[in-house]
């Protein structure tokens, strides 16, 4: 019975780590999207809201993607809204994608990844710039959408394990 | 050629308003949602303002939460690079003990002599001192920003000048109820007015979204002068925010693009405590 018990707890808590993983990351200090080091940076959560949406959406709901949006924007000071509403973009590719798509393909999810952060940053960019007036240095969102593009296989990898982790202990 | 466009039709339709896969809200309300928020917020509209500052209240202190594990490995590594060059320091630190004990003397004289120049002319410098702990100090490249652990129930107000020390570090920017957040000098729209002694010369610095400062709006001369000379920047106290005479930061010379960068005297990436402080420059006259 307990063992019954500790797997459903495991079952559910492999379930939840995508949300946790994006949770964790917009509330850390930590950003690996904002690190310290000059001409390096990546945004996480727009790999890991982009692989798992395009994966099955069932392990992050647009809910909490939209929460966890207003939560960013409130931790690292954007006007309130732009993250949820960038994030929420992602997902609109990603389901457009899964839409049209019948056999999954590496190379054509990572440019569309490519795609995806570009068009965001671009509006995140316009949006921060001509609408709010802050002061942003395009340079550094040049270097982040790269580096995040460039990282995507690595997260892949990670991710696709974990995936495989969460189907097994379902199927168990 | 219409059946293409027909099924990009249906695949934009599925993807935005299909509820499947367990979804609560479809995608394109949400996306209406935020982009109602974003135009809301940015006409400063009540309710989003009151959902702001009931979020940040909540996320500041799960972020400070959720970050102590973090913390815990940052502070370790500071204090191992610490203990490594603890001889080093000890040394350096002895000659500039020697250096300051001797400008002390003379500068308990100035502060003397300050003070009485200051009752010659009547003019009285009040200030309130209120000490916060930095709860969250993740920087973005549009924000450099700390939230501090006092809001408006401990009388925190926008415009108050934050100090490490005697360094000044920035100023309160936004004040929720029991917390606020605190613009740095290094953020892009920090700019302040400043003075450089001993050449004497207004200025203001503005921040570069990194960690150090430029200087900007002085004549062009300003190069010229600041040659094979140290330089410091205090604030001028012109505008009235800040107390005149705050350290600010040192002008130094960046070898990598030959300019003049202020070094700023503060390490904002390691500030535990700071202090609130709003002034009152009265004037007899």
């Amino acid at each position: 019975m307990s063992s019954l018990n500790k797997n459903s707890f495991i079952k559910s808590l492999l379930f939840y780590l995508p949300v946790f993983f994006l949770f964790a990351s917009v509330l850390n200090e930590i950003d690996f999207n904002y690190l310290d080091i000059q001409y390096f940076s990546f945004n996480f959560a727009y790999t890991l809201i982009f692989y798992w949406t395009l994966k099955n959406p069932r392990y992050l709901n647009y809910g909490s993607i939209f929460l966890a949006g207003l939560i960013n924007d409130v931790v690292i000071g954007l006007p309130i809204g732009i993250s949820s509403f960038c994030y929420l973009l992602i997902c609109a590719v990603t389901a457009y994608l899964r839409n049209i798509t019948i056999t999954p393909n590496f190379i054509n999810d990572w440019i569309s990844l490519l795609f995806t952060i570009l068009l965001i940053n671009s509006i995140q960019v316009i949006s921060l710039d001509f609408i709010f007036s802050i002061d942003v240095n395009y340079m550094r969102y040049l270097i982040n959408s790269g580096f995040t593009f460039i990282f995507y296989p690595i997260f892949l990898f990670l991710f696709n394990n974990l995936e495989k982790k969460i189907k097994t202990q379902k199927n168990d | 050629m219409a059946s293409s466009r027909d099924d990009f039709v249906i695949a934009i339709r599925s993807a935005f308003l299909k509820k499947s896969y367990q979804q609560k809200f479809s995608l394109l309300t949400l996306i209406f949602l935020s982009v109602i928020i974003v135009i809301l917020g940015s006409f400063n509209f009540k309710p989003i303002q009151y959902v702001k500052i009931g979020i940040n209240e909540i996320v500041y202190r799960s972020s400070f939460i959720i970050s102590i594990p973090e913390n815990y490995f940052k502070n370790l590594t500071i204090k191992l690079e610490e203990h490594f060059n603890l001889y080093d320091q000890f040394k350096k630190n002895q000659t500039e003990l020697k250096n300051l004990k001797e400008k002390k003397l003379n500068n308990d004289f100035l502060i003397l002599e300050n003070k009485k120049l200051r009752e010659l002319i009547n003019e009285t410098l009040q200030s309130d001192d209120l000490y916060a702990k930095v709860l969250v100090d993740k920087n973005s490249p549009y924000l450099k920003s700390i939230i501090l652990n006092k809001g408006s129930k401990d009388n925190v107000k926008i415009g108050m000048a934050v100090v490490d020390n005697s360094y000044l570090v920035g100023k309160i920017i936004e004040v929720n109820y029991t917390n606020s957040r605190a613009l740095l000098l290094s953020d892009l729209n920090s700019k302040i007015p400043a003075l450089l002694e001993p050449i004497d010369i207004h200025a203001v610095v503005s921040g570069t979204g990194k960690n150090h400062g430029v200087i900007e709006y002085t004549k062009d001369d300003y190069d010229q002068k600041i040659k094979d000379k140290e330089i410091i920047v205090y604030t001028s106290g012109y505008g009235g925010l800040f107390k005149p005479g705050l350290p600010v930061g040192k002008i130094i010379n960046d070898n990598k693009t030959n300019e003049n960068i202020v070094n700023f005297f503060s390490d904002f990436r390691q500030l535990d405590y700071v202090k609130i402080v709003s002034y009152d420059i009265g004037s007899g006259n």
